[in-house]
C-alpha cells in the first residue's frame, strides 16, 4: 500500500540530512509505526508521502500512485493528521467536520460509520469552537476530519504527543478498530511503549532506519541477555556498575538499571554481580533477567551504531 | 464550483465570527472619513506674527490692523527692535516678523515708495511659504488702497496694471475637503484590501491549517478564489459605506458616472487583493506580512498623489508612481467625484489597473505552492 525506495531529503541546501536513504513498505490493512526520537525525520517522511514535500532522490508510492508524478490522485486517497493541531480554531466541531467532508466531495453522512465510535465522544460539544477544545478532544476531532473522506491510507504524525495517558490508550484503541475496517495506518511516535501496539515498526534515528520488524521480532532479535539491577543507593550504583566489566553497558530505566551483558557471558552473572555489589557496600541488591522492551532494543542499536 | 461554494461559506463564516475585524472594517472608514478631512487641511492658519513698528504712525497701524483682520495671522506682540523679534522667532513664539521702518508714513507720502522687511521662520516650509505669500498679498492690496487714496483720479491711469481674476473650476470654493475625501477613501480601500488578504492567508500558514488544506484535492485556483472573493465583497462594502459617509457628512456626491466608479474600484480591488496574496506567498508569519505591507503602503500612500501632487515630483518619482496602483485610484476618484468623468475618461486608467490585476494575481498564483 505504501512503498518507499531510497528516499532522501535534505534541508538548507543539502547541509542538513533529514531523511537518509529510507526504504520500507507497508501492506494493506497494516498498522505501521515509525518510532524514533524528536528530529529523527519522521515528519519529513510523512510530509513526503502526503505530497507536501518533494524528496531529493528516491521514489515512493502511496496506494499505487507515485508521490511526485501522481500526487493529485494521492491527495484524494490519503488522510493526514499533522503533528500540530491544524483545524480551524474559529469553526465549531460540526463545521470543521462538514468542511473537510465537502472539500473531498463527500458528506458527513456518507462515511459516518467510519467515525461514529470516535465522533459520539465529542458530539455533545458539536457547537463548540475547535480552538476551545481540550487536547484529547482536539485529537479526536482531527482524526475524524482525517477519516471523513474514507481514505485508503491514514497518516498520523505523532498523534499522541502531548496527550494524557488515558486519552493515549483510548486513541490506540480507536486505531485498532480502524485497522479492522481495512484502512492502512502509518503512525509516528516518539513513545517507545506505543511501539508494541503496532503490527510492524521501523526504528529511526538521524534520518535512517535502524531496523524494521514486528515489535516481537525486534525484541526477539535482541542479541544478548538483559538484566535489571536495583540496590539501595541507585545514584551510586550507576557509577559503580560500569567498573564491574569494561564491556558492560548500563543505563537507568525507571527505578532499575538495565544491564546489557554482550561480551561478558556467564550464566552465573547474577550471583557474581550480587557478590561484587555486596563487596562494594550496597544493600537490598536485586539482579534479575528480563525480556527486552522496544526501548532496550533501540538503545542497544544506538550503542552498536556508535561503536 | 461546488468546492468553491463551500470554501466561500467557510471564509464568510470565519469573517463574521471575527467581531474585531468586522467592527474595524465598518468603523474604520466612518471614523477616518470624519476625522481626517477636517484635520488634514492644507490651508495655513494661525500664523504667529510679530511686528517691529519703528514708525508708530496711523499708516503703520492701519497696515497692521489690515493684516490681523485677514484671519490668517495672530499678532504675538510688538517687539521694540528686530533683535527682540528674532528672539521671538528663536523661541518659536513667532513665525513671521514684519519690520516697519522709521518714517514709513512720511517717506511714503513724500517719495511715493517705501520698503518693508519680512523675516520668516522657514523650518516648516509650507507654513513659511504660504505665510509670506499671504503677507505679501496683503501688503500689495494695502499698496493699492494707498494709491487709490493718493492718486488724484485722472482720466488716464499713469501706471497701467494687469489684474488677474482666477476662476476655480470643479471646486470653486477651493474646499480642501472635496479634494481630500475621495483620496482618503482610496487609501481606505487599499488598506482594507491589501492587509486583510495578506494576513488571512499567512494566518492559515501560521496556525498550520494550510497543511490540512494542501493535502486535500482542492485546486489552487479554487483556494485563491475562495480567498479573493470574500475580501472583494468586503472592499466594496467599505467603499459604499465610505461614499455614503462623504455624502451625508460632506455633501460630496460623485458628479460623474457611478457605474464607472464601481467598475474601476472592482478591478482595483482585484489588483490590491492580488498584491496582498503575493506578499502572503513570500512570508511565513503575520508579523513579516504586516511589516512588508506597511513598507509598501507608506510608499503607495505618500507617492500616490493624495498629499503631494505627482506632477511636482522629480521625473524618476513620477515614473515610479506609474507603478503605484494607489495613484490611479486617487486620480480616478477625483476625476469622477469632482470633475464628473465617465467611462471614456477613465478608460486608460482602467486598462492599466487591469494589467496590475492580471500581473499581481498571476504572479501570486504561480508562487503559491502546495508542495515544497
Amino acid at each position: 500500500m505504501v512503498t518507499t525506495t531510497n528516499i532522501t531529503k535534505t534541508y538548507q541546501k543539502g547541509t542538513v540530512k533529514a531523511v537518509d536513504n529510507v526504504s520500507f513498505s507497508v501492506e494493506k490493512g497494516e498498522l505501521f509505526g515509525l518510532i524514533g526520537p524528536d528530529g529523527a525525520g519522521k515528519s519529513s517522511i510523512f510530509r513526503m508521502l502526503t505530497t507536501l514535500l518533494l524528496p531529493d532522490s528516491g521514489s515512493a508510492t502511496v496506494a499505487g500512485h507515485d508521490i511526485v508524478t501522481d500526487y493529485q490522485r494521492i491527495r484524494s486517497k490519503v488522510g493526514y493528521m499533522p503533528g500540530r493541531f491544524s483545524l480551524y480554531p474559529d469553526l465549531s466541531i460540526e463545521e470543521n467536520l462538514h468542511f473537510f467532508a465537502t472539500v473531498f466531495n463527500t458528506t458527513v453522512k456518507e462515511n459516518y460509520h467510519l467515525i461514529e465510535d470516535i465522533y459520539v465522544q465529542i458530539a455533545p460539544f458539536g457547537k463548540r469552537r475547535a480552538g476551545k477544545l481540550s487536547g484529547g478532544m482536539k485529537q479526536k476531532l482531527a482524526l475524524c476530519c482525517a477519516l471523513i473522506h474514507k481514505p485508503t491510507v491514514l497518516f498520523l504524525d505523532e498523534p499522541t504527543t502531548g496527550v494524557d495517558p488515558v486519552s493515549r490508550r483510548e486513541f490506540w484503541e480507536m486505531l485498532k478498530r480502524l485497522r479492522q475496517q481495512g484502512i492502512t495506518i502509518l503512525v509516528s511516535t516518539p513513545y517507545m511503549d506505543e511501539a508494541s501496539l503496532c503490527d510492524r515498526i521501523a526504528l529511526i534515528q538521524n534520518g535512517s532506519i535502524l531496523s524494521i520488524d514486528s515489535p516481537q521480532g525486534i525484541a526477539d532479535a535482541y542479541p544478548s541477555s538483559l538484566y535489571a539491577v536495583q540496590a539501595n543507593d541507585l545514584p551510586r550504583l550507576i557509577h559503580v556498575l560500569p567498573t564491574y566489566h569494561p564491556h558492560m553497558h548500563s543505563y537507568l530505566f525507571g527505578e532499575y538499571i538495565h544491564l546489557d551483558t554482550r561480551g561478558m557471558g556467564g550464566h552465573d552473572l547474577p550471583e557474581e554481580l550480587t557478590r561484587f555489589l555486596a563487596a562494594e557496600g550496597f544493600g537490598d541488591i536485586e539482579v534479575k533477567p528480563i525480556a527486552p522492551t522496544i526501548e532496550d532494543c533501540f538503545i542497544n542499536m544506538l550503542i552498536r551504531h556508535d561503536t | 464550483m461546488r468546492i468553491l461554494k463551500f470554501l466561500l461559506q467557510k471564509e464568510f463564516r470565519q469573517i463574521f465570527r471575527n467581531r474585531a475585524i468586522l467592527a474595524l472594517i465598518l468603523v474604520m472608514p466612518v471614523m477616518q472619513l470624519i476625522i481626517l478631512p477636517l484635520a488634514a487641511d492644507y490651508e495655513v492658519k494661525n500664523i504667529n506674527l510679530s511686528v517691529v513698528d519703528h514708525d508708530h504712525s496711523p499708516y503703520s497701524r492701519q497696515l497692521v490692523s489690515k493684516i490681523t483682520a485677514s484671519g490668517y495671522f495672530r499678532l504675538q506682540g510688538y517687539p521694540a527692535s528686530l533683535k527682540e523679534a528674532y528672539h521671538l522667532i528663536e523661541q518659536d513664539k513667532a513665525d513671521l516678523t514684519l519690520e516697519i521702518p522709521r518714517g514709513f508714513e512720511r517717506e511714503l507720502i513724500r517719495d511715493g515708495h517705501q520698503q518693508l522687511f519680512i523675516a520668516v521662520n522657514a523650518i516648516n516650509g509650507t507654513k513659511a511659504g504660504l505665510g509670506s505669500a499671504y503677507l505679501t498679498r496683503i501688503l500689495r492690496d494695502y499698496n493699492e488702497d494707498i494709491r487709490m487714496e493718493w492718486m488724484t483720479p485722472t482720466r488716464f491711469q499713469p501706471v497701467s496694471t494687469i489684474e488677474v481674476v482666477p476662476s476655480n473650476r470643479f471646486n470653486p470654493l477651493l474646499n480642501y475637503q472635496f479634494f481630500m475625501v475621495p483620496g482618503i477613501l482610496a487609501i481606505l480601500l487599499t488598506m482594507v484590501g491589501g492587509f486583510l488578504s495578506a494576513l488571512n492567508i499567512v494566518k492559515e500558514k501560521e496556525i498550520g491549517t494550510i497543511e490540512q488544506i494542501n493535502v486535500t484535492p482542492i485546486k489552487k485556483h479554487h483556494f485563491i478564489l475562495g480567498k479573493l472573493i470574500p475580501f472583494w465583497v468586503l472592499g466594496n462594502v467599505v467603499f459604499t459605506v465610505g461614499l455614503l459617509v462623504s455624502w451625508v457628512i460632506y455633501g460630496i456626491f460623485p458628479q460623474g458616472s457611478i457605474s464607472a466608479m464601481y467598475g474601476f474600484v472592482g478591478i482595483y480591488l482585484l489588483a490590491v487583493l492580488g498584491f496582498g496574496l503575493l506578499i502572503s506567498t513570500y512570508t511565513d508569519t503575520q508579523q513579516q506580512a504586516m511589516f512588508i505591507m506597511f513598507f509598501f503602503m507608506m510608499i503607495f500612500i505618500l507617492m500616490g498623489g493624495l498629499f503631494t501632487s505627482i506632477d511636482s515630483m522629480p521625473p524618476w518619482a513620477k515614473a515610479l508612481s506609474r507603478l503605484n496602483p494607489v495613484s490611479y485610484l486617487v486620480e480616478v476618484m477625483r476625476m469622477i467625484v469632482l470633475k464628473g468623468s465617465g467611462w471614456a475618461d477613465v478608460f486608460p486608467h482602467l486598462c492599466a489597473m487591469l494589467g496590475f490585476a492580471v500581473i499581481l494575481n498571476g504572479w501570486a498564483t504561480l508562487n503559491y505552492r502546495k508542495t515544497n
